[in-house]
């Protein structure tokens, strides 16, 4: 039956669902040999380095292990007892299996049938991306029949957690790095965990000393990923440079001038309505609609804007709109006004 | 009871629609006709009353054709009437393409573009041939606010019928007695309409309409700051979209059940993947519809407020017209102590702005905030 509990528990992945399991819920890193192995989450790249870990281990601990695939949306009557059946040598066997989250009807009753007799020497890594399908399935798992483990790879959406995946990154392989160097890294791959990891590598080989600033400037200097509302912060700030640096990395690397005014209209347009409101930020976000950070945030933002600054502000917003929309001939032009005025605080 | 009956201070355009239908020598009967006129003049009323008594075999035949062309069914009559923002070019090729055939029953073939107004240039170009030379019994009635708002080939094409704002005391008395409206009501209906025999129709009848009439009003005249402002558009939008999906929201359901029907599928069954299309087509143009629709309520708060603005400015340069807003002479009052004229008139001109810029696609909320933030006022100048 399921091991003893191990003492780090992932805090990052334990999804709703997967509350009050009576099995064993690892991270990505702590993924070990088991009969059942149930991989869930949404990031996909986190699984496939964890069932690749569990792969390389079973390989260490035996070469002659056999590895076989299975999709669960296209599986066919009787696949699984085929592939787990006990074979002449008795060599150890890793069935791993994809989009569970699609599976057939004959999957879900075979594995489950499964599950209350593994074989001997069978190492079943199911691969479930998130969603309702499968449940009965998942719930058996997680009620500890078969003796399972769970591996939560849930998306790292804090910047915190990229800081340490990276960190992770480094510390594998025994490199120093520095923590500016980190952060300046993790900022140029914010959007996408593979792309960050695959950078993490490539330092990794082609640095032979101490991972600092300077090299991380010198692989990957100017790369800001940026988006909509970083521009509006920084614009609603003050701070025009920046804004306007952010303005054009974000439309070189795909941003459109509709989206990009949307989203200084959506700030604005909360500044607008909490200016003059009092009350506490609670009772202020039920009567607009809105969260209280977003109050909160609207309100430490109000500072310094006069209300004659808003309005003409809102007003080139409109106008901003219309230019963008064909009424203008260089939508580019009337952004890099409309960020001028903004940034001057509409004075 | 004749065709020209329902129709309320066209006298003149009257004349001449009556003469070329009678069809004596002189008549000056042509094959295209165009009718202008501003909005709620009835235009497209009297196009289809034109058709009536172009289709009608004679004066015993008027009543059972009137009721043909008025449930869209005769069969010499094609009509292109659109619920969205533009007519497409498809629908206007088919329409040319049915133009070809000659009458079944009546002495004349009729085409009625309701919205011409709404055609893109290119859409235009498909009806010049087919207006020019149109088959021997065919006519064409377009009708549109105004003659600028058709390409030049096309107008040098039609001959036009210009329509003139009815009067107040004419569309109060035409809506009292087809209504059976109290006479004072109706007045007021009109006055605030400004003539618009629809929109005074619809705030003479429907108690909701006038509420959300005044609430408008009193919303705007309520701005002090720029927070007001940006409040009060949130406000009017949201009136604007209740108005709009009040309309619509019936209508999408009706008209999903009906092809659900038509494609032998049972309510709440499984749609079919094959099937799937035809379905996404209706929501896609019941979308376009609600674009419209909601296009369409904005205008009208924003003809509203411009009714307001001006009865403002008009109190401000002691102008001793009646106002339109009659009922609200108090709050005129103090809104004329509060602002110089030259701010009124920049309110006047925000408001026009604000119309253009939804024309262009601006979002509807940014267009309204800009122009409800030139309508703050604070203390009195005065």
């Amino acid at each position: 039956m399921a091991a003893a509990r191990p003492a780090a528990r992932s805090t990052s992945g334990a999804s709703g669902s997967a509350r009050g399991a009576a099995i064993p819920q690892l991270s990505w890193r702590e993924i070990r040999p088991a009969p059942i192995v149930l991989v869930s989450g949404t990031e996909g790249f986190l699984a496939d380095r964890a069932i690749r870990r569990l792969r390389e281990t079973l390989k260490a601990e035996d070469p002659s292990l056999e590895v076989s695939d299975l999709e669960a949306d296209a599986y066919a009557p009787g696949e699984l007892m085929t592939l787990a059946s006990p074979s002449l040598f008795a060599e150890p066997r890793l069935i791993r299996v994809s989009n569970v989250e699609k599976c057939t009807d004959a999957f879900l009753a075979e594995t489950i049938a499964y599950l209350d007799q593994p074989a001997d020497d069978t190492y079943v890594v199911l691969r479930h991306a998130g969603g309702v399908r499968g449940k009965k399935l998942l719930d058996a798992i997680r009620s500890g029949t078969g003796g399972g483990i769970e591996v939560v790879c849930g998306e790292l959406k804090k910047d915190t957690e990229k800081l340490d995946f990276a960190a992770a990154e480094f510390a594998d392989r025994g490199r120093r790095v520095t923590a500016s160097a980190l952060r300046a890294l993790v900022s140029a791959f914010a959007d996408d965990l593979a792309e960050l990891a695959s950078a993490c590598q490539q330092l990794l080989a082609d640095s032979s000393e101490e991972i600092t600033d300077a090299t991380v400037e010198k692989y990957y200097s100017g790369r800001v990923e940026t988006n909509a509302f970083k521009v509006a912060d920084a614009a609603i700030a003050g701070r025009s440079g920046e804004a306007l640096v952010l303005l054009r990395h974000a439309l070189s690397s795909g941003a459109d001038p509709v989206p990009m005014v949307a989203a200084f209209a959506s700030k604005l347009r909360t500044m607008a309505k909490l200016s003059g409101a009092r009350g506490g930020s609670g009772q202020l976000a039920q009567q607009f609609g809105l969260a209280p950070w977003q109050v909160e945030r609207a309100q430490r933002d109000l500072r310094g804007w006069s209300d004659e600054g808003l309005g003409r502000s809102i007003e080139l917003l409109a106008e901003t709109d219309a230019q963008v929309k064909g009424a203008g001939r260089d939508p580019v032009f009337a952004l890099e006004r409309m960020i001028a005025v903004i940034s001057r605080r509409g004075e | 009871m004749s065709v020209w009956d329902e129709l309320t201070g066209q006298a003149e355009a009257i004349a001449v629609f009556e003469a070329a239908a009678a069809g004596t020598i002189d008549s000056s009967m042509t094959h295209s006709w165009l009718v202008t006129g501003p909005p709620g003049s009835g235009r497209s009323n009297l196009a289809y009353a034109f058709a009536t008594a172009l289709l009608s075999k004679g004066p015993d035949d008027d009543e059972a054709t009137a009721r043909q062309v008025a449930a869209r069914t005769h069969p010499d009559l094609g009509v292109l009437s659109t619920e969205r923002v533009i007519i497409s070019i498809d629908e206007v090729r088919h329409l040319v393409t049915s133009s070809q055939f000659s009458p079944s029953v009546g002495r004349y073939r009729v085409m009625v573009i309701e919205d011409a107004d709404r055609m893109s240039e290119r859409t235009s170009n498909v009806l010049l041939k087919a207006l020019e030379e149109p088959p021997p019994r065919t006519v064409w009635i377009l009708c549109a606010p105004s003659e600028a708002d058709l390409i030049p080939t096309i107008r040098s094409r039609v001959r036009s019928v210009r329509l003139r704002v009815p009067g107040i005391d004419e569309v109060a008395e035409l809506i009292s007695r087809r209504d059976g409206v109290d006479l004072a009501i109706a007045t007021r209906a009109a006055r605030e309409a400004q003539s618009h025999i629809g929109m005074a129709h619809r705030l003479a009848t429907n108690e909701d309409a006038r509420a959300r009439r005044e609430q408008t009003l009193a919303i705007a005249l309520g701005i002090r700051s720029v927070g007001d402002a940006v409040r009060a558009a949130a406000t009017l939008l949201q009136i604007a979209g209740d108005d709009a999906k009040a309309i619509t929201e019936e209508r999408d359901a009706e008209e999903r059940a009906s092809t659900l029907r038509s494609l032998g599928i049972e309510p709440g069954g499984t749609i079919p993947p094959a099937l799937r299309g035809q379905l996404k087509n209706l929501e896609e143009d019941q979308k376009r519809r609600a674009t419209r629709s909601l296009r369409d309520g904005l205008d009208r708060i924003m003809v509203d407020l411009l009714s307001l603005y001006r009865d403002v400015l008009l109190l401000q340069l002691g102008a001793g017209i009646e106002p339109i807003n009659l009922s609200i002479t108090p709050e005129l009052e103090r809104a004329r102590d509060q602002a110089t004229p030259a701010q009124t008139l920049a309110t006047l001109d925000a408001i026009a702005t604000a119309r253009r810029r939804i024309d262009g696609n601006v979002s509807p909320a940014l267009a309204l905030e800009a122009m409800l933030i030139s309508a703050a006022r604070k203390d009195p100048v005065r």
